[in-house]
Order: structure tokens, then C-alpha cells, then sequence
């Protein structure tokens, strides 16, 4: 067969020089590979019967963690096609101190998106600001009308349960900001107790008569805040 | 009475067979086919494994309107698919299966023959539906068979006479009475032409430019629907069954083994029909279809000569022997 052909040449190696093979050799190579193939495992998967293990990032639906939304509208904007609904009404905060002026702040009355003209892109997640929007791989949800596949805020909450965690860091990667804000605030906070414990134990060789009363561990916190916003800066 | 009871039975089994092991070997190219290309195939018709998915397929054509082209020559049209599976049928009346005469559907003395004229009968079929279907995908699939017929029944001929010569008799139980175990080295190169020569002659990929879809939609049968499809697509399985039956009474000695040829004959003839059902399989996974020219020319200049050359071969290796 391939050697009956008119065209055929002497296989040539990839360096060019050519080398002699078995006329009909390739169509054995050929027998070969699919004999092998059979023998080995098939990659099918059973979806209906066997959910698919898929890969983290997977962009199954868009689930929405409405507890960090500040109706910044946003996503709404950025969204290609205008597929998210969003409203919202301003309500009035009372002062948080005597004195003090009201605010005002957004509450979410609808978030909705229209899945049939989504089109995956992620621009909403990644434009928000207030990690709001999450990829979530959850993929299982045709209807049978096209209206039906606007979801609600109920739905894309519930979706916020599927989302998975963020994948670890790359071994040797740096550590997150927040991480070193913390660590550093953390360490700030022991340097200090130590010093603070050094006083004190200095102060209790120096007269045991003055009784200084330890300090509250409720300062602390608030010190600790104080450093990790030192450390952001 | 008893005569009748007798060949009521035969009849009877040959026609059993000719119903289930097309099915068989089909169900083995569904699921073979699947692994081969790391998939799994059929897996729901009939719960297990898909073992039913033939069945379910045979029921989805049996419901499918029938029609027939308003220009078509009605008549020819729709005898076609008969035309093209009866000869299978008729084949296999006359393969022998085990040794003695019980095994056998009809004892014909010029088996080789009957077979092989019968088998020729059936590519008619598809020509006849190529030519009837008053389409041009249909006669260009048509002229295709008619051509690979021409080419391919002369060296399935040739190495089918050359089994005759060594034998000396066209009668296919003789040829399996005659049959030594060295023929099998001696014969070799007829048996690789005949079984190649006759995937040709069934359309079988990579010699499936009658029906080559890519090109000329499904050639002769393009126009048919229904259960008639479903003859000409049983009539290809049930080829296969034929051929590879023939096959191995010809060329791998069909009851013949190396052990348990007493009672268990028919065992070794249907392990050899399977294994070669398997190649076929194997082989239209393996290779891509060949183009209309490289298929003639694969026929004429190497087949034919090669057959010729077995035939010298075997006309020699005799006169030796005598």
C-alpha cells in the first residue's frame, strides 16, 4: 500500500538524513498504536452517572458573596452585554458617636444575572472591587426556558457555597499582603508585651510598694489594628 | 418425514446464525472500535454494557418512514437490500463448520464455486441501489462498487483456485479433509490476498470508497432510509461473518487444531472466524481510507501478480510433491 504509492520516498529522520525502514513497517506501527490504545484505560467519563473532576478555576457560574456588596454598581457597568441587574436603595445610618453627622449607605435590593446573555468573560469579578462576584465551577444548571436562567440574589448566594478555596501558593511564592500585615502586627504586638512584661518586672524590683495595676489585654487589640494599618502603609 | 425434520433444522440454525453473529461482531465493532480510540462505546442500551444497543438501533430503523424517490426506478429500488443480503445467507449455507456431514447447512460439490459466484451476487445489491436511486452521489457510489468488484474478484479468484490446486477438489469439505498443517506457511500469501481482496469487496474502511461519506455522502445508499438501510448496513456485517468464515476454511483449516478436532471441530472454526472478525475490526480502526486510484492500483499491480505468483507456487510445491 504505501509502498505501491508513486510519490513515496525513503523516510528521512529529522536531522535529513534518511534511513532505511521495512516496507510496510508503518502499517504494522500503525496496528500497534490502536492495539495499545485498547489495552489501556479510556478517558470517557460518565458525566450523568460521574460528576467531572474539574480544575479549579473552572467558570461554571458566577456566585455572588452579597455580605461584601456595596452597590458600587461596578459590575453592572463593566458587564459586555448588560446582563447584571442591580438596585438599590440609599438608607440613613445614625451617628455612631453623640454629635456626630448621619451617614448614608447603599442597600441591595436585586442583584440578578441573566445567564443566557452572560458570556463568561469574569470582567465583573475581576473589576470588583469589594470581592463581591466569585467563579464558582458549579455547571449544572440548564432550564427548558430562557427566561428562567436570570437568577436572583437567593440563587447566587447559595452559589457562594460552592466556590472553592484559592488555590495554594506556588511553594517559594512571596506570602499574601495580608499575611505580612498581620505577621508584622503580630510580632509588633509580642515585642511590645515583652517590653511591657520587662517594665513591669523592672518596676516590681524597683518598689513593691507602688501597686500599678496590669494593663487589660482590651488595649492590645486595638494597638494591633493600629500596627497592621502602620504595616499596609 | 424425517428428511424434511432434518433440513427444516439446518435451515432452521444457518438461519439463527445468520440473525445473531452479524449482530455480534457489530456489538465487538461498536465496543473494540471504542477502546481503540480510548472510549467506552456504548454503555446504557440494555443496561450492561450497552449489549443491546444493536437491538435499539434495529428498532429505531424499523420505525423510520420508508422512502422511495419520486424519479427513483421504484422496483429495483426497493429489491436492492435483498439482493445485497440474501447471497451472505445463502453463503453460509454452505460453510462447513465442523467435520463430518452434520456440521455443514448443504454439501456442495463445487463449493468454492457456489460461494464465490453468490458472493459476487451481492455486490449487485449496492449497484443496483446505486443505480436505481436516480441521484449522483448514488451512481458515482455505484460505479465505485462495480469498479472495485472488477478489481478485486480476480485475485480472490486466483488464490481461491490456488486452495482448489493444492486440494485438488472445489469441494469445500474435501479442501478441509485434504487440509495439512503446513499449508497454512505455503498458502500464506493467498490467504492474506483473499481476506484483503474480500474487505474490498464488502466496502470495508480503508476500502470503503463506495460508500466514502466525506465524499460522496454514503455512495449507493445515500437515498435509503428505514429498514432497507438497516439490510444494506446488516448485509456489510453479515459480509464479514461470510468472509471470515471462508477465510478459515480455505486458508487456516477450519476444524483443524492442534488439539480436540474430535467433537470440538466447530470450536476451532468459529475462534478463527472470530479472531479474523477481530482483524477486520482492528483494521478499520487502524488505516485511513485509500483513494479511488490507489485502490486500483493496490489490486492490479499487486494483488494480482502476487495471486499468480501463488498460484505458481502452489502448482509447483504439488508437482514436487507428486
Amino acid at each position: 500500500m504505501s509502498h505501491s504509492s508513486p510519490d513515496h520516498r525513503t523516510p528521512t529522520t529529522p536531522s535529513g538524513r534518511s534511513r532505511l525502514s521495512i516496507p510496510g513497517s508503518g502499517l504494522a506501527k500503525g496496528l500497534a498504536v490502536t492495539l495499545r490504545t485498547m489495552t489501556k484505560r479510556t478517558v470517557t467519563e460518565q458525566y450523568p452517572d460521574a460528576q467531572p473532576e474539574l480544575p479549579p478555576r473552572s467558570r461554571g457560574v458566577i456566585g455572588l458573596f452579597e455580605e461584601n456588596c456595596t452597590v458600587c454598581m461596578l459590575c453592572a457597568r463593566e458587564c459586555p452585554d448588560w446582563c447584571i441587574y442591580i438596585d438599590s436603595h440609599k438608607e440613613t445610618v445614625p451617628a455612631a458617636a453623640p454629635g456626630g453627622r448621619e451617614r448614608s449607605r447603599n442597600v441591595l435590593d436585586r442583584f440578578a444575572i441573566d445567564f443566557s446573555l452572560c458570556m463568561y468573560c469574569g470582567i465583573c469579578i475581576e473589576v470588583c472591587p469589594f470581592d463581591a462576584l466569585f467563579w464558582s465551577p458549579e455547571f449544572e444548571y440548564a432550564e427548558t426556558d430562557i427566561r428562567d436562567l436570570t437568577h436572583e440574589r437567593d440563587k447566587l448566594r447559595e452559589w457562594m457555597w460552592t466556590v472553592p478555596a484559592p488555590p495554594a501558593l506556588d511553594p517559594g511564592a512571596e506570602d499574601p499582603k495580608e499575611l505580612v500585615a498581620a505577621r508584622k502586627a503580630a510580632d509588633k504586638l509580642a515585642v511590645q508585651q515583652e517590653a511591657a512584661r520587662t517594665a513591669e518586672t523592672h518596676a516590681d524590683e524597683q518598689a513593691r510598694a507602688a501597686e500599678q495595676p496590669t494593663r487589660p489585654m482590651g488595649d492590645s487589640r486595638q494597638q494591633a489594628e493600629q500596627s497592621e494599618e502602620e504595616g499596609r502603609e | 418425514m424425517n428428511d424434511v425434520l432434518d433440513v427444516t433444522l439446518r435451515l432452521l440454525i444457518v438461519f439463527v446464525v445468520f440473525l445473531t453473529f452479524p449482530l455480534i461482531v457489530g456489538q465487538t465493532e461498536h465496543k473494540v472500535m471504542a477502546h481503540m480510540q480510548g472510549r467506552l462505546g456504548p454503555m446504557y442500551a440494555g443496561g450492561f454494557h450497552g449489549w443491546a444497543q444493536l437491538v435499539a438501533d434495529g428498532v429505531k430503523f424499523a420505525q423510520k418512514e420508508d422512502v422511495v424517490p419520486a424519479d427513483a426506478d421504484r422496483r429495483i429500488f426497493q429489491l436492492a437490500p435483498a439482493v445485497a443480503l440474501l447471497p451472505y445467507l445463502l453463503v453460509l449455507l454452505a460453510i462447513p463448520v465442523g467435520p463430518g456431514e452434520g456440521a455443514v447447512g448443504q454439501v456442495i460439490d463445487a463449493g468454492i464455486f457456489f460461494v464465490l459466484a453468490v458472493m459476487g451476487v451481492g455486490v449487485l445489491g449496492s449497484f443496483m441501489a446505486g443505480w436505481s436511486s436516480a441521484n449522483k452521489f448514488s451512481l458515482l457510489g455505484g460505479l465505485r462498487t462495480a469498479a472495485q468488484l472488477l478489481a478485486y474478484e480476480l485475485p480472490m479468484l486466483l488464490t481461491a483456485a490456488s486452495v482448489a490446486m493444492a486440494a485438488g477438489t472445489v469441494s469445500l469439505v474435501g479442501i478441509l479433509d485434504a487440509f495439512e498443517w503446513w499449508w497454512l506457511p505455503w498458502q500464506i500469501v493467498g490467504a492474506i490476498i483473499f481476506f484483503v481482496a474480500g474487505l474490498a469487496e464488502l466496502q470495508r474502511p480503508p476500502f470503503d470508497m463506495p460508500v466514502a461519506d466525506s465524499e460522496i455522502i454514503f455512495g449507493a445508499y445515500t437515498e435509503y432510509t428505514g429498514l432497507r438501510f438497516a439490510l444494506f448496513l446488516l448485509a456489510e456485517y453479515a459480509g464479514i461473518v461470510v468472509l471470515c468464515g471462508l477465510t478459515t476454511v480455505l486458508f487456516l483449516g477450519g476444524w483443524h487444531g492442534p488439539w480436540g478436532a474430535d467433537g470440538l471441530g466447530w470450536v476451532w472454526t468459529l475462534l478463527k472466524t472470530a479472531v479474523l472478525a477481530f482483524v477486520v475490526i482492528w483494521l478499520r480502526v487502524t488505516y485511513p481510507r485509500l483513494r479511488e486510484d490507489q485502490l486500483q492500483k493496490l489490486s492490479w499491480t499487486l494483488l494480482v501478480p502476487l495471486s499468480l505468483a501463488q498460484i505458481a507456487l502452489t502448482g509447483i510445491v504439488k508437482v514436487v510433491i507428486q
